[in-house]
């Protein structure tokens, strides 16, 4: 388990990145960067994850002196996913416009700026 | 142990002030008339911008510590979130509010029809760009880096019916956000090696551990996003095509900020947390490379625009370059130096931009090509452009001149003959091209250029306003506001001791830990050497004006000798339309190229470690 977790996300993030660099659809493009982004997720699970230790919640299962897992990073991936839905969503639009006003949502086919 | 000082609640005021202000102008904006929404969006600027100047004024005799909910550290040691304000953090965080205030007042009589989500969106932008000064948190800075990000890929975008506007937009946001994300990595990775978000608590306990590749690692993933904003090759391809179809009042913004805080943010994080434990010789070699790389694409680029903005906005690049090998000297000279530049590189590139703008809004057009001659009745607005391009090329006394000075002064006194070398030809290629469009424009110098299909021009350009018969005060107001700034924070010494004591607590490691974390008092610090005028200094500043009129006089006039040099030159002709080429406007392109610099870097700044 201990290693395993920081290779997925390693590769989620290099098969994101490479999704773009291919990408012929902004819409799958924009899908391959919060791909890109569930490595990042892994990432902070795996630093704050201890094996048998219970979530972060005290109370009658788990006394305030036991392990528990850490909820700091937990916290960080919160932030991180509120962060992933607003940029999604603001590129999601900005497709649908690009798709409006170029007829097409092939990067190859975007030749507006160039130079 | 002081960390209650009544300073300490300007800096949480300076962030919130804004995203309240924008709050309450996006919800109950639509029913507010346009000269309201203007007057309370100027005057939250207004207000921020005297926050951070008392900010500015308290952090002479150290940094203003402010602890969240007093959660201040016992023995080094909280559970905390913490906003550190220093000169360079403050000063940066002032300069902001102060462009964005130029960039307001412009706005007021741009942008006919806009309604009050574009000043919410602006005042939200100010807020992430002053939180991410001032925090002391690694995470913080994600979050802050974030908050302004997203906010500019909507400013970017603003002009939601311009086809070039969403590409620009959609390019800049999917590469920034993929450089904040191999930011979070690294900060993940250091979460892991030590426990801690702070950047202080970061730095303390790096400074106990051995040098391994998780560091570096570490270190090369997290920079990896503020370069991605600093724009640096080749990691710069979304900043042309994001300026060159951003509203005026944003380009501002851009160039004038918020690119410089990409480069703040890398030397931040660096001296504050892994200066002790990564070799300075190891990270000067590698930024200084990087560096030089981006002084000359960008120069080279810019001398081959004719979409005005694109070639502001390649001139930026060149200047990134700059402040990057002026701060990659890693002493506080240096940092000085790239601290004045910055400082009068806003005055100057902000002027041209709001010119930019006032030539589309008079004349349609931002294509130098289209526009030859059709200025010669603007003469205001002819001579600010032709001082503020002066500006850029170095001329003394302009606050550009003085930074470019120091910072020479500095790689000369490293023993890099080079720096000067740089820094006249950047200045004076960049400064040149400004000035060949200011002259073809509006004095109708040159024959016209020929068409050349491949490339941006700038004629599709949507008019951002009414047709202007005269440029209106406000906007006038802005302009002229911001190259005297340039001039006097080029003159007016005490600015700029201000700013290189600063840059003397900045490089400090151990005092940034030890006032942060343990509130003792910051020492008083000398002024570095070699921050004043020089006569080494002016004579530099005066070739590289002189450089740039010759450069402008030969794009003007030299086309036959050009051709016949292009003739003798073809490989290198060769090198400039394959350049060119390489900026394609194609987002799988630019990842490539993030993927291939961010190798660039590890291996940089890893390989040489490994001996």
């Amino acid at each position: 388990m201990s290693h395993y977790a920081y290779f997925v996300a390693g590769a989620l993030v290099l098969v994101g990145g490479f999704g773009i660099a291919r990408s012929r659809n902004l819409v799958h493009a924009t899908i391959c960067l919060s791909i890109a982004q569930a490595g990042t997720y892994v990432l902070l699970m795996a630093v704050g994850y201890q094996t048998n230790a219970p979530a972060p919640v005290f109370g009658s299962t788990a006394k305030p002196t036991k392990q528990v897992v850490d909820p700091v990073v937990q916290s960080l991936c919160l932030t991180d996913i509120v962060v992933s839905a607003t940029v999604t969503a603001l590129l999601l639009a900005l497709s649908i416009q690009i798709a409006k006003r170029h007829d097409t949502v092939d990067p190859d086919e975007l030749v507006a700026l160039q130079g | 142990m002081n960390f209650h000082s009544g300073a300490a609640q300007l800096a949480p005021l300076a962030i919130v002030i804004p995203i309240i202000a924008a709050a309450v102008l996006l919800s109950v904006g639509r029913w507010l008339p346009r000269t309201l929404i203007d007057v309370l969006a100027t005057g939250t600027a207004a207000a921020t911008v005297g926050l951070d100047a008392a900010l500015f004024a308290h952090t002479a005799g150290g940094r203003v510590v402010t602890w969240a909910s007093n959660w201040t550290p016992k023995h080094g040691h909280s559970v905390g979130i913490v906003l550190v304000a220093d000169r360079v953090g403050s000063g940066a965080a002032l300069l902001a509010g102060a462009l964005m205030l130029c960039a307001l007042v412009f706005s007021w009589r741009y942008f006919d029809s806009v309604e009050a989500h574009f000043h919410a969106l602006m005042l939200l932008f100010l807020a992430g760009m002053t939180g991410f000064a001032l925090t002391g948190d690694l995470f913080d800075m994600f979050v802050f880096f974030e908050l302004m990000g997203a906010v500019a890929y909507a400013l970017t975008g603003f002009k939601v019916e311009d086809p070039t506007s969403v590409q620009g937009a959609l390019n800049f946001g999917i590469v920034n956000s993929f450089g904040a994300y191999l930011t979070l990595m690294g900060i993940g990775l250091i979460y892991a090696h030590t426990g801690q978000l702070g950047l202080a608590q970061i730095g303390q306990v790096l400074d106990r551990s051995p040098l391994d590749a998780l560091v570096v690692i570490a270190f090369v993933l997290v920079v990896t996003g503020w370069l991605v904003k600093a724009a640096m090759v080749p990691f710069h391809f979304w900043l042309a095509d994001a300026h060159a179809v951003a509203p005026t009042p944003v380009c501002v913004m851009f160039s004038g900020i918020m690119v410089e805080l990409g480069v703040y943010g890398v030397f931040r994080v660096y001296w504050t947390t892994f200066s002790g434990i990564l070799p300075p010789d190891d990270i000067r070699r590698a930024l200084l490379v990087l560096g030089i790389l981006t002084a000359v694409v960008g120069a080279v680029m810019c001398l081959m625009q004719r979409h005005l903005k694109r070639l502001l906005a390649y001139s930026t690049i060149a200047h990134v370059g700059l402040f990057i090998c002026a701060a990659a000297t890693l002493d506080d000279s240096g940092t000085a130096g790239a601290a004045v530049y910055v400082l009068g590189h806003a005055g100057a590139k902000s002027a041209l931009f709001l010119l930019a703008g006032v030539i589309l809004a008079r004349y349609g057009s931002v294509d130098e090509a289209t526009l030859h001659g059709k200025g010669r009745d603007a003469k205001a607005t002819a001579v600010l452009f032709a001082v503020a391009g002066l500006a850029l090329s170095g001329l003394p006394p302009f606050a550009t001149s003085l930074g470019k000075a120091i910072g020479e002064d500095a790689l000369l006194a490293r023993g890099y003959w080079i720096g000067p070398v740089l820094f006249v030809a950047v200045s004076a290629l960049t400064g040149g091209a400004v000035l060949r469009a200011g002259a073809r424009i509006f004095l109708g110098l040159g024959p016209v250029p020929a068409e050349d299909q491949q490339q941006t021009s700038g004629d599709q350009e949507e008019r951002e306003t009414q047709s202007l018969p005269r440029m209106p005060a406000t906007m006038m107001l802005a302009i002229v506001t911001l190259v005297a700034g340039c001039l006097v924070c080029g003159i007016y010494s005490p600015i700029t001791h201000a700013l290189g004591r600063g840059a003397t607590r900045f490089v400090d490691h151990a005092g940034y830990a030890q006032q942060a974390l343990f509130g003792r008092a910051a020492h008083s610090v000398a002024l570095p050497t070699g921050i004043d005028w020089t006569t080494l200094g002016v004579a530099l500043g005066l070739t590289s004006t002189v450089l740039a009129l010759l450069v402008a006089a030969l794009g003007l006039y030299a086309e036959k000798i050009r051709r016949a040099a292009e003739r003798v030159l073809d490989p290198f002709a060769m090198v400039g339309s394959g350049l060119r080429r390489l900026h394609s406007g194609h987002v799988g392109d630019y990842i490539t190229w993030v993927f291939i610099g961010v190798t660039a870097l590890a291996a940089l700044v890893g390989i040489p470690l490994r001996q």
